[in-house]
């Protein structure tokens, strides 16, 4: 206990900032509220994403992506994360007449202003609130979709979620399998902004991927940047299963890029390799892929020449099973840091398939680092979360083993 | 609470100390507006009630630290002491207050997460709340739960997830009826959670087996932006129970409600079965401290609300006309709940932040837990 006590006054007290050049961090000490009097903002503060290298700045460096063949020859234009969600779902809208945007409060924009000015634009019989009723949205999702109409529906926080577990579970997962084949609800897609941002405490914070993960029949996404957000997003309402795309709601306005303004799908099922390395695999998601990258920075600070493979799963259900592994197979080390916390935590599964294909290339055990197993607290939460340091103190112990 | 009860706990204020000594009991007789109820499938409450000059002195002082109590938590918020999601009820005090005077302690009351009034009321001291809000060893939770999460022992809370507590009492309640209690459970929700459907499993459930529960729908008009008629098929939220009666109440009148929740408590205990009440109420600021709550109605209707309806302003206007306070004894009163909440201000600050070990308690009971919750290495996490 002292230890961690210890450790978490160290991380908490920010002397671990002080022994790191400024310019390694990404996090700059200035306050990042807005005016004196505004509260700060639901969706918290990931200062420093915007400088990171997996932000893509330039038009040149966004469409050097062969993903984005499509609309390599196309404009594109500076967005962050909520906008590029919209934009997606504003060219869902456009291109395919049965689909429909609804949720809490999203003919207002919703809490995050993923949806603004999409009523206006599409009219209100197309995007529109629905009352405060989980199952009840999922449901009537799961019935228009079963129509062959695309349901885009929000959850307004994934922490609410829970009350469409059934639906999402029992019926939409299930559909095509009970029915043999007769139904389904392909055109159907959840989206929820996830995880932790700083204030959320018990019920505003959660990242519940791997509860979903556990069944077979849906697909789970989820996205890093604006790019990729747009892309993902045009995938999975397209794809012809039902989709539970979280958010991670730090990143909303962490950090513009230049999306193509074109219509582009980004592959579900595929991981993407962010940085090439030949000595540890680093597998994470979402806003772990930021604390991933400052970590990689610290460690190799401590380590110079280490090399580090970092990859973004970006699908979870079905996840990359291949992409992980090769690398693996290339490194023989590995390292898998998420949000949610570690008992069955979605690196438990990665880690016991990767054990198995890749038993006798690793040289450490693999590395799990996860938040606490204990509720998502409030007051606790810097010490709770997956932070820099503790993941740096993983990638150590990986390579020292 | 009755008021004797209330009068020997710490957190009574002061100020009505000295008042109640130095008063002589007296009764008042209220005759109520010819519009504070309307019923469905039962009488209306009566419009006439008595009650003594401290009781009323009680919830005016009551509504008064309240309101001071939220206008400190709102300057906390925006100081930045605060963190993390916060409901305030302003405008909505006349409920909290109407409701605990006409109830004992043995009666139950759940809610949703604006519960800071609620949590007052039921004996939650002004300092453990606020320290609760800011995370601190002397909150009400231990400074481990923040706004939504306060409790007392006949206080379930504070629930963040819309809806989820509706069912909860109609559990309590039937509990309470096993257990042979003559008490009612008062589970409140709001007019956006009327829609949730496990609100609706509650109301049969406590039908079919006639529970002593009474469903209070606070209609402030609004769940978040979204406005009651754009929300709900039908917004007479006391006649959704459909098979079981209610009343509407005008919930800015502090004595209206406190008759309406003796009625509906003499209503289940007597075992006629649950009860709908629905309180047209409003809250003067925004859904949460991240709403300025101007977007989706005119500032006109605010001022509005605040300049003919107010519960305090409301009650302090009967008190003078039936003479038993003059100005100067409600200003004082004023003036003592400003320091009272002052006070609590600078102590709840000065509570340090629960020990890190708190992390990882009251997960599981003590000496039931996993043998080891676990952190990034062994000993960063807990063996019990
Ligand atoms: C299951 C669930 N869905 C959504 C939310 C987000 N949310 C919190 S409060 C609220 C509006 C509730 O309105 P109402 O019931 O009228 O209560 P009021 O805030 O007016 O007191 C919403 C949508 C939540 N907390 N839980
Ligand atoms: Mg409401």
């Amino acid at each position: 206990m002292a230890s961690l006590i210890r450790s978490a006054r160290l991380a908490s007290n920010a002397i671990f900032q002080q022994r790191l050049p400024a310019k390694l961090l990404h996090t700059s000490a200035k306050s990042h509220y807005a005016a004196a009097n505004s509260p700060p903002p639901a969706e918290g503060f990931m200062p420093g994403v915007a400088n990171s290298k997996l932000i893509k700045h330039t038009q040149h460096d966004a469409l050097r992506n062969p993903e984005l063949a499509s609309v390599a020859n196309g404009e594109t234009k500076k967005m962050n994360l909520f906008q590029s969600v919209n934009d997606a779902m504003a060219i869902a809208l456009a291109t395919d007449d049965t689909a429909c945007v609804f949720g809490e409060d999203v003919a207002f924009g919703g809490v995050f202003r993923c949806t603004m000015g999409l009523s206006e634009t599409f009219g209100r019989d197309r995007v529109f609130n629905t009352p405060l009723t989980e199952q009840g949205i999922a449901g009537f999702a799961i019935g228009m979709a079963a129509m062959g109409s695309t349901a885009i529906a929000e959850i307004q926080f994934a922490d609410y979620i829970f009350p469409a577990f059934d639906q999402i579970v029992n019926e939409a997962a299930k559909y095509r399998y009970r029915s043999g084949g007769e139904f389904n609800v392909g055109g159907l897609t959840f989206r929820t902004p996830c995880g932790a941002v700083g204030h959320g405490g018990h019920y505003h914070s959660q990242h519940p991927e791997a509860y979903f993960a556990h069944t077979p029949g849906i697909k789970v996404v989820v996205p890093r940047s604006p790019i990729q957000a747009k892309g993902l997003l045009l995938a999975s309402i397209r794809d012809r299963n039902p989709v539970v795309f979280m958010e991670p709601k730090i990143l909303y306005r962490a950090a513009v890029e230049q999306v193509p303004v074109g219509d582009y799908e980004l592959p579900l099922g595929k991981a993407e390799i962010l940085q090439q390395g030949k000595d540890l695999t680093i597998v994470g998601w979402g806003a772990q892929l930021y604390v991933l990258e400052n970590a990689i920075q610290l460690a190799q600070k401590r380590m110079p020449g280490l090399s580090v493979e970092l990859i973004d799963l970006r699908s979870i259900l079905p996840w990359d099973v291949e992409t992980v592994c090769n690398s693996v197979n290339k490194t023989g080390r590995l390292l898998i840091a998420h949000e949610a916390s570690k008992t069955q935590g979605f690196a438990a599964e990665i880690a016991a398939t990767v054990q198995e294909r890749c038993f006798l290339r690793l040289e450490s055990p693999i590395e799990r680092i996860c938040s606490f197993d204990t509720p998502f607290p409030l007051i606790f939460e810097k010490f709770y979360v997956p932070d820099m340091i503790r993941c740096a103190e993983g990638i150590e112990r990986a390579m020292k083993f | 609470m009755s008021l004797s009860k209330v009068a020997a706990k710490a957190f009574m204020p002061s100020a009505v100390r000295t008042f109640a000594s130095s008063a002589v009991a007296r009764d008042v007789n209220i005759t109520l507006h010819p519009q504070s109820f309307e019923a469905y499938k039962c009488d209306a409450p009566s419009l006439e009630l008595t009650l003594k000059k401290e009781e009323l002195v009680h919830m005016y002082n009551s509504m008064v630290t309240m309101r001071r109590m939220e206008m400190a938590s709102d300057a906390l918020y925006k100081a930045k002491l605060i963190r993390g999601f916060c409901h305030l009820c302003t405008g909505q005090e006349a409920v909290a207050v109407g409701m605990e005077t006409a109830l004992t302690e043995k009666d139950k009351i759940i809610t949703a997460y604006r519960c800071h009034g609620f949590t007052y009321m039921r004996g939650g001291s002004i300092t453990s709340i606020l320290a609760e809000l800011l995370g601190r060893k002397a909150g009400i939770s231990g400074g481990k739960g923040g706004s939504m999460h306060m409790f007392t022992p006949n206080f379930f809370g504070g629930n963040g997830i819309v809806g989820a507590q509706v069912p909860l009492g109609a559990g309590i309640a039937f509990a309470q009826k096993y257990l042979g209690e003559k008490a009612a459970t008062f589970a409140l929700y709001g007019d956006g959670a009327s829609n949730q459907g496990q609100v609706f499993e509650a109301y049969n459930m406590a039908k079919l087996w006639d529970l002593p529960c009474v469903f209070v729908c606070e209609n402030n008009r609004y769940g978040m932006g979204t406005a009651a008629n754009r929300s709900s098929a039908n917004t007479s939220y006391f006649k959704r129970g459909d098979y079981i009666p209610g009343v509407k109440v005008n919930g800015m009148d502090v004595l209206a409600v406190h008759q309406a929740v003796a009625y509906a408590k003499e209503w289940t205990v007597s075992g006629k079965g649950p009860l709908l009440l629905e309180m047209e109420t409003y809250r003067y600021g925004g859904h949460s401290m991240s709403d300025p709550g101007t977007t989706y109605r005119t500032r006109e209707e605010i001022q509005h609300m605040r300049s003919n309806n107010d519960p305090i302003t409301g009650l302090k206007q009967r008190m003078l006309d039936f003479g038993v306070v003059t100005e100067e004894e409600l200003k004082a009163i004023d003036k003592a709940a400003r320091a009272e909440v002052d006070k609590a201000v600078e102590e709840s600050k000065a509570s340090p932040e629960p020990d890190v070990d708190q992390l990882f308690t009251q997960i599981y009971i003590k000496g039931t837990e996993v043998p080891h919750i676990r952190g990034r290495e062994p000993e960063e996490g807990i063996r019990f």
